[in-house]
């Protein structure tokens, strides 16, 4: 049934499948982003009882939103390099985990930057920030565990199973809200419920989203490229390419 | 399927020979506690409301340092690379350094708690939770230690990079833990943060063995 998947597998392909997408994934998510945050900052109403000050929310929740859907696409990328010994999902996974750090800080400094005008301090420790600080612990424990071994291969495959494991974070962040009461506003846009933000508001942001999405593959089509080369440097078709 | 006796003894005999492995911890554990009040001043009440996360923070500093060498001398002189080789499933062993870690890095600690009471000022209520989140809460410790043990192994700089990998996960238990004694000293029921505590023991009582063993066999291989 998987087996039109099998292809994928060789880091080859994935090489120039990358090569190929990541020219149409960076303009696209540079569109976006310039779309939704020009609209977002310029010309949407400003909010009746935060002014002005909320506008950064077209930059904070695209981040945040994105630091758990990265974390959760690390954590599929380390699973399936645990169970199939998939090499290029093992790449992927440390390919994955700095951008997924670095939305993460952004969603933390743009939080604080929020949280000065609205709550008048820059942090408190409610648990969606801590829940929020602890995964970028965990992405930074990853990073830093797969660099800490002589062997390069080891080093990928324990990092995987760090990932997995962190997993078990995710959904204590997400329904931090919802299980204390927190200064933390709760979810203002859900699937099931009709989503308490204005529309005209509501539209630049869910632009803003999708840009981060977009721009999160073609990063990591840029960076899983140069793992590849890395990994791959002494076979043929490498040595090909680059003409010797 | 290896039997757990063994192993346990193995480990309960390596324990008895090198005191210093669990002595030092348990030691650091008391000093750190004997720090604070050197540190914020004396005051009795000031001691009691920052009792609770002392205690917490100081029980994973001293479980930290245990953690180190868990795996590090059966790693170095071969013995779970022949355990990986063997074939035999490697859960035995797992369990029983587990075991061994809990009764030399948590239970004393669990002792020292009266001890520990009457150096911060902590009345009768939060002791008797202070008892009860160590009972459950230290046993969790250990599962997260031997979790980061196995993971780093092999690794050329374990020691700070192993706080790193525990830290983010223990933090959960350090604030229901924390929540518990608190809710105590003030008279309220904390049954909540005792269950909860213990759905997280044993969800990772389930679980943690499971990655340790994968872990150890990644390093070996």
């Amino acid at each position: 049934m998987f087996k039109w998947l099998h292809p994928y597998a060789k880091p080859e392909t994935v090489y120039h499948l990358c090569g190929r997408l990541m020219p149409w994934l960076m303009g696209t998510a540079l569109l976006l982003l310039l779309l939704g945050n020009i609209w977002g900052l310029a010309f949407t109403p400003p909010d009746y009882q935060q002014g002005d000050s909320y506008r950064i929310i077209h930059l904070h929740v695209p981040a945040a939103i994105m630091s758990m859907g990265t974390y959760s696409a690390m954590a599929i990328a380390a699973f399936i390099a645990l169970v199939w010994q998939v090499k290029v999902a093992q790449w992927s996974v440390l390919a994955i985990a700095p951008i997924g750090a670095v939305y993460t800080a952004i969603a933390l400094i743009t939080g604080m930057a929020w949280g000065k005008p609205m709550w008048g301090t820059w942090w408190v420790w409610d648990a969606r920030l801590t829940s929020e600080l602890i995964l970028l612990f965990l992405y930074l424990g990853v990073i830093a565990l797969s660099g800490a071994f002589s062997d390069r291969q080891t080093g990928a495959k324990v990092a995987s199973l760090l990932a997995v494991v962190g997993v078990i974070n995710l959904p204590i962040i997400h329904f931090s809200v919802e299980w204390w009461n927190t200064l933390h506003q709760g979810a203002s846009i859900t699937k099931f419920a009709k989503p308490s933000i204005d529309p005209s508001m509501l539209w630049p942001l869910l632009i803003s989203i999708l840009a981060f999405k977009i721009l999160m593959l073609a990063l990591l089509c840029v960076r899983l490229r140069t793992a590849i080369l890395v990994n791959e440097q002494h076979r043929p078709w490498v040595k090909a390419m680059a003409g010797d | 399927m290896v039997t757990l006796g063994p192993f346990l003894k193995r480990e309960l005999r390596l324990l008895a020979r090198q005191k210093a492995d669990w002595l030092n911890p348990v030691l650091f554990f008391l000093i750190v506690l004997s720090l604070f009040p050197l540190g914020v001043g004396p005051e009795p009440n000031l001691l009691r409301i920052i009792a609770p996360g002392v205690i917490w923070i100081a029980a994973l500093l001293s479980v930290l340092l245990a953690a180190e060498r868990l795996f590090k001398d059966d790693y170095r002189n071969g013995v779970v690379e022949q355990l990986v080789a063997s074939r035999q499933p490697l859960l035995a062993f797992v369990l029983a350094k587990l075991l061994a870690n809990w009764l030399s890095t948590g239970l004393p600690l669990v002792l020292l708690s009266p001890l520990v009471a009457l150096l911060l000022n902590v009345d009768m209520a939060s002791f008797i939770a202070m008892v009860l989140t160590l009972l459950l809460g230290t046993p969790l410790l250990s599962l997260l230690s031997v979790l980061g043990a196995a993971l780093t192994v092999s690794a050329d700089k374990g020691g700070i990079l192993l706080a790193l990998l525990i830290l983010p996960l223990y933090i959960p238990l350090l604030i229901f833990a924390s929540a518990a004694m608190e809710a105590a000293s003030m008279a309220l029921p904390y049954h909540g943060q005792l269950a909860v505590m213990l759905a997280m023991l044993l969800f990772a009582l389930a679980l943690v063995p499971l990655a340790v063993t994968s872990a150890l066999k990644i390093n070996v291989s």
